[in-house]
């Protein structure tokens, strides 16, 4: 894979394909994590780092062990176990390591596990052929975007809960929604975007 | 066991989407054409049914600090036969859908009927629960799918009728508004059918 290529895959992920805003990968902690900044910025990390380990990990898994075994029907059960341990394996390093950001992100770490933005990059991975750089680039820059989606998102929710004057049946959730959706909508901007 | 109360709840009061707000992922990134609707809610309802079946009968040996990985390989088990299923026999609806069968597996309804009923409750009770908590959902699918169809596209049951599946023609080429097949009008449309859902359990509430 050529730097060019490389280049057009990471400005995908982050700008003209994002994860939320146009694919919906990732929708649940992308609502649910973004009540505030800081633990949104957390959240991003995390996930932007469990999806990188994946992606190499679902790559090599794939490569080495399933397609030679002729075992490619039982990629979905093999990711996700691989993305399971994964997070368990992060979650005991970061109550080692950082145990602040692993109060903050609670009950969320374990949840990365079922993030669909996950299993989602590394299924794309499959599914479009990547190699393993490829693999990595997109897994990291995916997780990047979804990061820029959360943290944007979380800055317009803090605003929305100090002045919002919105009708009740919206408050709460068909709200975030709608900006979710305003979102979306600048985000299509970047669709005309060609690279190269 | 409570037929009438699971299947209320199941369809409205605890709707799935609507109201316990799981599963939002696929629900506004399918439902562009009817055919994916149903073909979505269909699997949905085949692979929570088995699960919440077989997690049932397991209920008393899974031991509870791996229960989360025990209930993903079920539920992964399950999403593999269906995945291949629509591989073999409905080709087309595995193209439309693509990744998003596989994808099945992280649903949030599935695991969350898992850990709040089917490790709670008998078999049948779980069957059933599986079976009214995916119609629930699948209800959801058709009405936005609708929605989106008819204001976005300006069709009606795109993928199964009119002529080439494409759906018949309701609105004239020109007048619909293209954005709503687009992602923006997924978040826009599930928005306001939850905030319409807020309110008419408000208004019940009131009475």
């Amino acid at each position: 894979m050529t730097l060019t290529g490389l280049v057009s895959i990471a400005l995908g992920a982050i700008l003209i394909e994002n994860f939320i805003f146009s694919q919906f990968l990732g929708i649940c902690p992308f609502l649910g994590v973004s009540r505030k900044t800081e633990t949104a910025l957390g959240m991003g990390l995390a996930v932007t780092f469990v999806m990188a380990l994946a992606s190499v990990f679902c790559w090599l898994v794939n490569t080495l062990l399933l397609v030679p075994l002729g075992l490619t029907y039982m990629q979905t059960v093999a990711y996700i176990l691989v993305i399971a341990a994964l997070v368990q394996f992060v979650e005991m390093f970061l109550k080692k390591t950082l145990p602040g950001l692993y109060q903050a992100l609670g009950i969320y770490l374990p949840l990365i596990t079922t993030n669909c933005a996950v299993l989602g990059v590394v299924l794309l991975n499959t599914q479009k052929n990547y190699d393993f750089l490829s693999s990595l680039v997109y897994g990291v820059t995916g997780g990047i975007g979804f990061l820029v989606a959360i943290v944007l998102f979380a800055s317009v929710r803090e605003r929305l809960d100090l002045t919002a004057d919105c009708p009740k049946s919206f408050e709460g959730f068909p709200i975030a929604l709608i900006s979710a959706g305003l979102l979306a909508l600048a985000f299509m901007g970047f669709s005309g975007l060609k690279v190269f | 066991m409570n037929v009438k109360k699971q299947f209320r709840e199941g369809l409205l009061t605890n709707n799935p989407v609507l109201v316990q707000l799981l599963g939002m992922c696929s629900t506004m990134a399918i439902t562009t054409t009817l055919f994916n609707g149903i073909g979505m809610g269909v699997s949905v309802i085949v692979i929570l049914t088995c699960s919440n079946i077989v997690i049932s009968l397991l209920r008393k040996i899974i031991p509870s600090t791996i229960r989360i990985a025990c209930y993903i390989v079920v539920v992964a088990g399950f999403v593999t036969i269906v995945d291949l299923l629509t591989q073999a026999f409905l080709p087309s609806l595995s193209e439309s859908l693509g990744v998003f069968i596989p994808l099945i597996v992280v649903n949030c309804i599935i695991l969350a009927r898992a850990e709040a009923f089917a490790s709670r409750n008998g078999v049948a009770a779980s069957a059933l629960d599986g079976i009214f908590q995916g119609t629930g959902y699948t209800l959801v699918l058709i009405v936005m799918c609708v929605i989106r169809e008819f204001l976005g596209s300006g069709t009606f049951g795109g993928g199964l009728l009119g002529p080439d599946g494409a759906g018949i023609r309701i609105l004239p080429e020109g007048v619909p508004a293209t954005f709503l097949v687009l992602p923006v009008g997924g978040f826009l449309t599930l928005g306001c059918l939850i905030a319409l859902m807020q309110y008419l359990l408000r208004r019940r509430e009131d009475k």
